[in-house]
């Protein structure tokens, strides 16, 4: 009896020492980087390279920020008049289920799309992708790097 | 001095079987029922099966049984004649479970007896199992099943089968992989350096799995694949999200998400004839569809009320209300066979995403696993037990958690990161 019941420790001892050693819980609550990239001012947008630019979401939200907002707006201007054709790719973290977040992924990038066509911007070059939490650009398991994953990336 | 011996001695023997035997049962039932599997009788030269230990492994992954090392045994009777009771009740055997196989034609042939040690009665007297060489393996299972079964009463589910996604990056790389519930005879049936995720059993045959690809230009699309052969047929290939197919319990229909209309909705599309049916129009997200067991409804995940509840859904009159209440996130619902419960991707405030199991009379929920960033429930045929997807030492592996909580297991990583479990259904 006492034997068995150490053998059993013991397995949950190896166990739970393995377990805890991937366990990284850190929770800093940093603010999530904005990053955007500017093209040169006289080239036409289809001589550069694909410039993208990163929006970020709140957990488990699909409305757009303030920043986000400044951020499309600076975009918008380049994109009113030019006939681009635009991507937006839409992420979740990956904490949840798999289809819930390709659907996260999704109304983000909606958001996105309709604030770009209320600022006039042609409804037909935006195109809507969603990846859910597949394509993470952080791949660690806490608040830094989920909050990086929380994004839409307007390309063209 | 020698109890420090022994006890280091038993962690190293359990290193090792844990390592042999593939999963580590992390929590079993309390007093697990001890069976003695004794080596078969074989007058050939080495089988290319160990069928006695597929079946202690069978037993182990249970989290019921407690089987005995042959390394303990006093005698390895092949018939009956050869059994003294005595040799297995100074072991603590309740059950024991003796055989012996011939070959004949190129066939093989297993005979075996199952004995009740406390009652001293013979409980299953020269049972037959045949088969191939190439279905050793299942031999092995067949006997398992039935031995299972007499003692529980529940259906084993040991010739079941698993299909996962194995996920590798740099380079990406997606696999859509099959094995026996045990882990044995992987096979590849999709790679691709796009993300598959959600494949789902045809839940009356098991001959066809419906999954997500990106494959299509990177964007999902439903797919459903013949097993046997490996053809697939792309379904769907709207605009927008294409995803969380379910099949109705006849297979003829497949519930999934579509956003072509503006907003992810479920749809119900008719296998054969493409047909599809919308079956709601909400603002909210709602998404990944699952039939009630009778067929007459569906379960499915919406935000409308804020937050990620389930829902249900009668087909007939598309009425929908509320399930869930337990919890600020409830997600990926799965119906168990007897259609009493609904497991649950489950997130209390400020805690950590479980799998739980909802008693869909009382409403009353109960937390199942006790890992982290969990999903993806699938249950086993026979309602006993469910896989899913969890993290563990870096690497996205998977687990096993009984549906009364008493049993949890951990299934140790792959090469890749192992997700998206669906658990086959009974095959006939």
């Amino acid at each position: 009896m006492i034997t068995k019941a150490i053998k059993h420790g013991l397995t949950l001892a190896v166990v739970m020492s393995f377990l805890v050693g991937c366990s990284g819980a850190n929770t800093t609550k940093e603010q999530p980087p904005v990053e955007t990239t500017t093209p040169e001012q006289t080239t036409s947008v289809e001589e550069t390279a694909p410039l993208t630019s990163v929006v970020y979401f709140d957990f488990d939200q699909y409305a757009l920020t303030a920043e986000s907002r400044a951020v499309l707006l600076a975009h918008s201007d380049k994109l009113k008049g030019a006939s681009v054709a635009v991507r937006l790719e839409g992420h979740a973290d990956e904490r949840g289920s798999r289809e819930y977040n390709m659907a996260l992924g999704e109304k983000r990038a909606n958001a996105v799309r309709d604030f770009l066509v209320t600022q006039g911007v042609s409804g037909s070059s935006l195109e809507v992708v969603s990846f859910g939490e597949e394509q993470p650009a952080a791949t660690g398991h806490e608040e830094s790097s989920w909050s990086q994953n929380r994004r839409v990336e307007v390309k063209y | 001095m020698r109890y420090i011996l022994f006890v280091l001695l038993s962690l190293l023997a359990l290193g090792v079987s844990a390592q042999m035997n593939n999963v580590i049962v992390t929590q079993t039932v309390q007093n697990p029922t001890k069976i003695a599997i004794v080596p078969f009788g074989w007058s050939g030269g080495r089988l290319p099966e160990d069928i006695p230990s597929i079946m202690r492994n069978d037993f182990r992954f249970s989290g019921q049984f407690e089987p005995i090392s042959p390394d303990r045994m006093l005698a390895f009777p092949t018939a009956e004649v050869a059994v003294h009771y005595r040799d297995w009740k100074v072991l603590g055997a309740e059950y024991l479970l003796i055989g012996s196989i011939t070959q004949e034609a190129g066939r093989y042939y297993a005979t075996y007896s199952l004995f009740d040690v406390i009652q001293q009665k013979t409980v299953l007297s020269q049972l037959r199992v045949d088969g191939t060489e190439s279905q050793l393996r299942d031999i092995a299972h067949r006997i398992s099943d039935k031995v299972y079964e007499t003692i529980t009463g529940i259906r084993g589910i040991f010739s079941t089968k698993l299909i996962y996604v194995e996920a590798y990056a740099r380079p990406q790389n997606y696999k859509l992989m099959l094995s026996d519930i045990d882990g044995a005879r992987q096979q590849l049936l999709h790679s691709s350096r796009y993300p598959i995720l959600s494949p789902i059993w045809s839940p009356k045959t098991g001959q066809r799995v419906a999954y997500v690809s990106f494959e299509a230009n990177n964007k999902p699309a439903v797919y459903v694949m013949d097993i046997a052969t490996k053809r697939r047929q792309q379904l769907t290939s709207f605009k927008g999200l294409n995803g969380a197919p379910s099949w109705s319990p006849d297979e003829q229909k497949l519930a999934m998400v579509l956003s072509k209309d503006g907003n992810p909705e479920i749809y119900v599309m008719n296998v054969l004839t493409r047909q599809l049916e919308r079956i709601t129009n909400h603002f909210a997200i709602d998404s990944e569809p699952t039939w009630s067991a009778d067929g007459a409804a569906l379960f499915f995940t919406s935000d409308r009320g804020g937050k990620p509840q389930i829902y249900q859904v009668t087909l007939a009159t598309k009425q929908q209300e509320r399930v869930t209440f337990d919890g600020d996130y409830n997600a990926r619902s799965r119906v168990s066979p007897d259609g009493k419960s609904l497991v649950v991707l489950n997130k209390r405030p400020g805690g950590n995403y479980h799998i739980a199991a909802q008693d869909l009379k009382t409403g009353n929920l109960r937390i199942l696993s006790e890992t982290n960033l969990d999903e993806s429930p699938s249950i086993a045929p026979n309602g006993a037990m469910l896989m899913y997807a969890t993290r563990s030492g870096g690497k996205g592996v998977l687990a096993a958690v009984s549906l009364d909580a008493r049993v949890k297991i951990l299934q140790p990583p792959k090469q890749g990161d192992v997700r998206e479990p669906a658990w086959s259904p009974f095959f006939n």
